[in-house]
């Protein structure tokens, strides 16, 4: 099987303290430090897992410049056969759709059975794998949590509200959007990324994909960012009163007035 | 002799038995027992052929010197005092009769065999000594198979996910071992009572010795009799000193052969690690194919050496902390899996057969995570076997494979991508010496180019960055100020030391990490470095290679204090009872144990009492660095019984010297509900509460 699964770099909350930059329209970037989506991540794992299973190799493609370089090796590094770098002045500045419509463009080039997304990057926005599927046509499904590879389709689970779970069969070839807790994603260590620090990675620009520069890029774009802030304070947290066993008895009620607990 | 005839008892060299004259027969004998001896070494050796490389054959002087003490005088047995003197005694006796076994198989070929040097009054002395020695020994056997057949100490137990008990391997051979003594006892006696009830001179034996006792006991039995008990005790003796030798590669008793070896070749410098692979340097890492053992064959011969010579005594389990918490780890397990896998792998008949990968086959992962590296299991173990190095090793190989537990993988990454485990940013590392009531009275220097000192305070990750470990950074820089000691800090250039990275088997981060920091320091110019993070301090000390001389805390303040330098003012309240806990990697790998409990004794009026395991038996307190995220399988924490070790020995305040032994202990403090019954406290913390100054810091 063949899987191309799309990649993003971004600044890991975890490493970072983020701030505002002075204008207010986004954050510090000088000082970051970078590491692939999370979700991503998940996905790379389970796109090697199914390799791994029934065959095939693993793709991983980002829309990005010569700094997300680095993601791509750490995907090849987990064991991912080849990483492509779409990258063109003409992207810069593109909104949900001009990456979903850059991507698309480039499965086409291609030949693959399963496409596999993170089920949102940083910005939370989680659009690009639903519209690239319907660019392509392909059917498509969100919070994936586990899959099965069978004759021509997939038996995948997703995510519902509650904890549920519900399984759908899904036709190849197809878009996934993959949860974090699918699987255990492997460590890639600086040895690994060594190894893979010399083996080439193409770049792709506008004119390789057959992508109408106007389509994309921040002149496209009906998206845009305009404030950037960090809401204000809201009502200040509850303190329970009483003795222990009150303080107890009224915790639960809450949480079972909110839904917490049946 | 013509006229008279003398009667006198056959030797078993001229005797004859059913139809083999004594002298063939003896000389088949040990011909089969040394050739089948000689097959079975041959296929114990096989794995060691193919296994990997290990260095050893340097500082002859200081191996032989080790051998004598460790082997020879059994330096580490009296540490279980019965156990121990037990096995003195069979050692001492085993050495002393090793002789009388020679010259016993070799007068089943010639009467007249005696060994160089053992003629006349050398050999009647010797055999007065071995009566004895073979007495002591078969008391020993007796003593030996009652603690394992009745009383049964706890630590000889075979838990059940561990297979059977090893019990009737071990009376098997004290079984043995009782016939080999009374046959030969029974040979010299029935001798000496035929030649006595004669007139006949015969050998003096030991008073008292068993030989002497069966000797008495035969003196009226019938000389035909005698002489059948002389020649069938020969018979029985050498077919039991064969079938003895051949079982010996064959189980635990292996150490017998092995022991010399293993201790001869032991590990000499402690705190190290071994490399990824010996006669590999770092720069030629990149071409090694791959990292750390993850089949049998990637263990070092020395390693395998190891497996073979274990004793199953169960030391190292009775002492390891990760398997009194009951985390899936013991010790003496991963030797004997190892061992056993090994003689399933090369069979004594037949073909080698290729293994299965060791973790997920005999080891699981959460088993080779669950070592602290305390190292009181190597501390312990009489032969000297290492644990560490194979844990890392497996590590080293999981780690290559990207089998890391989740909790373990998001500090590595910040490890790699900030320099320390919690991604917190490097601008921020020297913050702590920016809190106010501190920065008044102690300024601290942030070395740069143009901002230089004689010696380098490493601060480590945690005590940059832990609210709480700040603390102990604070009160070292006071402390070194007290000592006016010209210091400064890395600030941001400085990046985690990378000890418990290597640990864990992440030999490249650790390496970035550590040229990183090597940089900084000779850059920064100094002469020397203090630290008050012992994993800091092993890890400058024995892990890199050519930083300046390193120094914890501990003992620059007991310095300082015998030269006048800092003195101590009268503890504030005389019901306090101290008690030290030693820190891992300060204690046990790097022997300093007396500063810290000299500093504490140098406070006027401070109590203290030692908890039962303390100084090279101390018990470890979870863990430190990365040990920190791992989320272990087990059914308390180590530092909950250490706290409650401190409170048994009386104490009410645990003075530790190492910011995750704070870590550890206040948790376990909380979690035993022992908040307000014990305190934990740094010892820099203490001292610098002590510290008489002309000015006094408000702390």
């Amino acid at each position: 099987m063949e899987i191309l699964v799309c990649v993003k770099r971004v600044p890991d909350t975890s490493e970072n303290e983020i701030e505002f930059n002075s204008a207010g329209n986004d954050i510090e970037r000088d000082d970051l430090v970078y590491s692939v989506n999370e979700w991503d991540n998940y996905a790379v794992e389970e796109a090697l897992q199914i390799v791994d299973k029934v065959g095939g190799n693993v793709t991983v493609v980002t829309v990005g410049d010569d700094d997300d370089e680095e993601i791509l090796r750490r995907e090849m590094a987990m064991g991912a056969k080849n990483g492509v770098l779409i990258s063109d002045e003409a992207f810069s500045g593109s909104d949900g759709t001009g990456i979903a419509r850059i991507l698309a463009a480039f499965v086409r080039k291609g030949n693959y059975d399963l496409i596999l997304t993170g089920v949102q990057a940083e910005a939370g926005r989680a659009q690009v794998g639903g519209m690239m599927a319907a660019m392509l046509d392909y059917p498509f499904a969100s919070l994936v949590n586990s899959i099965e590879v069978h004759d021509g389709n997939l038996k995948i689970s997703r995510e519902i509200a509650g904890g549920n779970k519900e399984m759908n069969e899904i036709d190849l070839p197809c878009v996934l959007s993959i949860q974090t807790g699918i699987n255990e994603p492997r460590y890639v260590g600086i040895r690994g990324i060594r190894q893979v620090a010399s083996v080439k990675i193409p770049t792709l620009g506008a004119s390789d994909l057959g992508v109408e520069p106007g389509a994309v890029g921040e002149a496209a774009a009906k998206v845009k960012r305009v404030d950037y802030f960090v809401p204000a304070l809201g009502k200040g947290a509850e303190m329970l009163q009483g003795s222990r066993e009150e303080m107890i008895d009224k915790l639960i009620e809450l949480v079972k007035a909110k839904g917490g607990l049946k | 002799m013509s006229g008279t005839m003398v009667e006198v008892i056959d030797s078993p060299a001229q005797a004859t038995y059913w139809v083999f004259q004594g002298r063939v027969l003896f000389s088949i004998i040990p011909l089969l027992g040394i050739a089948c001896f000689a097959y079975l070494m041959a296929r114990r050796v096989a794995p060691l052929l193919r296994s990997a490389p290990d260095f050893r054959f340097d500082q002859i002087s200081i191996r032989f010197t080790r051998s004598l003490k460790f082997w020879l005088a059994q330096w580490k047995q009296p540490r279980y005092l019965v156990a121990g003197v037990l096995h003195i005694i069979l050692f001492a006796g085993f050495l002393a009769l090793s002789v009388r076994s020679v010259s016993l198989v070799a007068l089943g070929i010639s009467d007249h065999f005696v060994i160089p040097g053992f003629s006349g009054g050398v050999g009647h002395s010797y055999n007065l000594i071995k009566d004895y020695a073979a007495t002591l020994v078969f008391l020993c056997v007796v003593i030996a198979a009652i603690r394992r057949g009745v009383i049964k100490p706890a630590r000889y137990a075979v838990p059940a996910k561990y297979g059977k008990d090893h019990t009737a391997e071990a009376i098997l051979v004290l079984g043995l071992i009782a016939i080999l003594i009374a046959s030969e006892s029974a040979f010299e006696a029935s001798k000496a009572a035929f030649q006595m009830q004669l007139g006949q001179p015969a050998e003096t034996l030991a008073p008292l010795s068993l030989a002497w006792m069966m000797k008495n006991a035969l003196l009226s039995t019938a000389r035909p009799w005698l002489r059948n008990l002389h020649l069938s005790s020969y018979l029985i003796h050498e077919l039991t000193f064969f079938a003895f030798l051949c079982f010996l590669p064959l189980g635990k008793h292996f150490h017998v052969i092995t022991s010399l070896f293993n201790v001869y070749f032991a590990k000499l410098r402690r705190g190290t690690l071994k490399p990824v692979r010996w006669g590999v340097s770092d720069e030629q890492l990149d071409q090694v194919k791959s990292f750390g053992v993850k089949k049998f064959e990637d263990f070092t011969w020395k390693h395998m050496l190891d497996f073979y010579s274990c004793a199953d005594c169960g030391r190292c389990s009775d002492q390891c902390p990760a398997n009194a918490v009951g985390r899936p780890l013991s010790p003496r397990f991963i030797t004997i899996k190892a061992r056993d896998y090994s003689f399933r792998h090369y069979p004594l008949f037949g073909k080698r057969r290729e293994g299965e990968p060791l973790i997920g086959g005999i080891f699981s992962a959460d088993e080779i995570w669950s070592c602290t590296t305390c190292g009181a299991c190597e501390e312990e173990c009489p032969l000297m076997m290492e644990y560490i190095d194979k844990i890392v090793d497996l590590r080293r190989g999981m780690i290559d494979e990207g089998n890391v537990p989740q909790s373990m993988q998001k500090p590595l990454k910040a490890l790699e991508s900030r320099g320390n485990p919690y991604g917190k940013m490097e601008k921020k590392k020297a913050d702590w010496v920016k809190e106010k009531e501190f920065e008044q009275g102690c300024q601290v220097k942030i070395l740069s180019g143009n901002n230089s000192a004689t010696t380098l305070y490493f601060v480590d990750s945690i005590t940059s960055y832990d609210d709480r470990m700040q603390s102990i950074g604070r009160a070292t820089a006071r402390i070194l100020s007290d000592a006016a000691e010209d210091f400064g800090i890395l600030g941001a250039a400085e990046k985690d030391s990378g000890h418990e990275v290597r640990r864990f088997g992440e030999e490249m981060l650790f390496m970035t990490l550590r040229d990183h920091n090597m940089d900084a320091i000779k850059a920064s110019g100094v002469q020397r470095i203090v630290t008050a993070d012992p994993h800091a301090y092993n890890a400058l000390k024995n892990d890199y290679k050519g930083a300046p001389p390193v120094e914890h805390i501990s003992q620059v303040i007991a310095r300082e204090v015998k030269a006048g330098k800092i003195k101590l003012n009268r503890v504030e309240s005389e019901d306090t009872v101290y008690t030290y806990h030693d820190p891992c990697y300060l204690g046990r790998h790097n022997q300093v144990y007396d500063d810290p409990r000299d500093v504490l004794d140098a406070i006027p009026g401070l109590k203290r009492v030692e908890m039962s395991r303390c100084r090279d038996r101390s018990f470890c307190c979870g863990g430190g660095g990365l040990m920190l995220f791992y989320e272990p399988q087990e059914e308390q924490r180590m530092g909950v019984l250490r706290v409650k070790m401190a409170a048994e020995a009386g104490a009410n305040v645990l003075v530790t010297a190492c910011p995750f032994c704070m870590v550890n202990m206040e948790d376990a403090i909380k979690v035993a509900g022992m908040e307000g019954k014990m305190t934990a406290i740094d010892l820099t913390e203490l001292v610098d509460r002590h510290v008489a100054r002309a000015s006094p810091v408000t702390v």
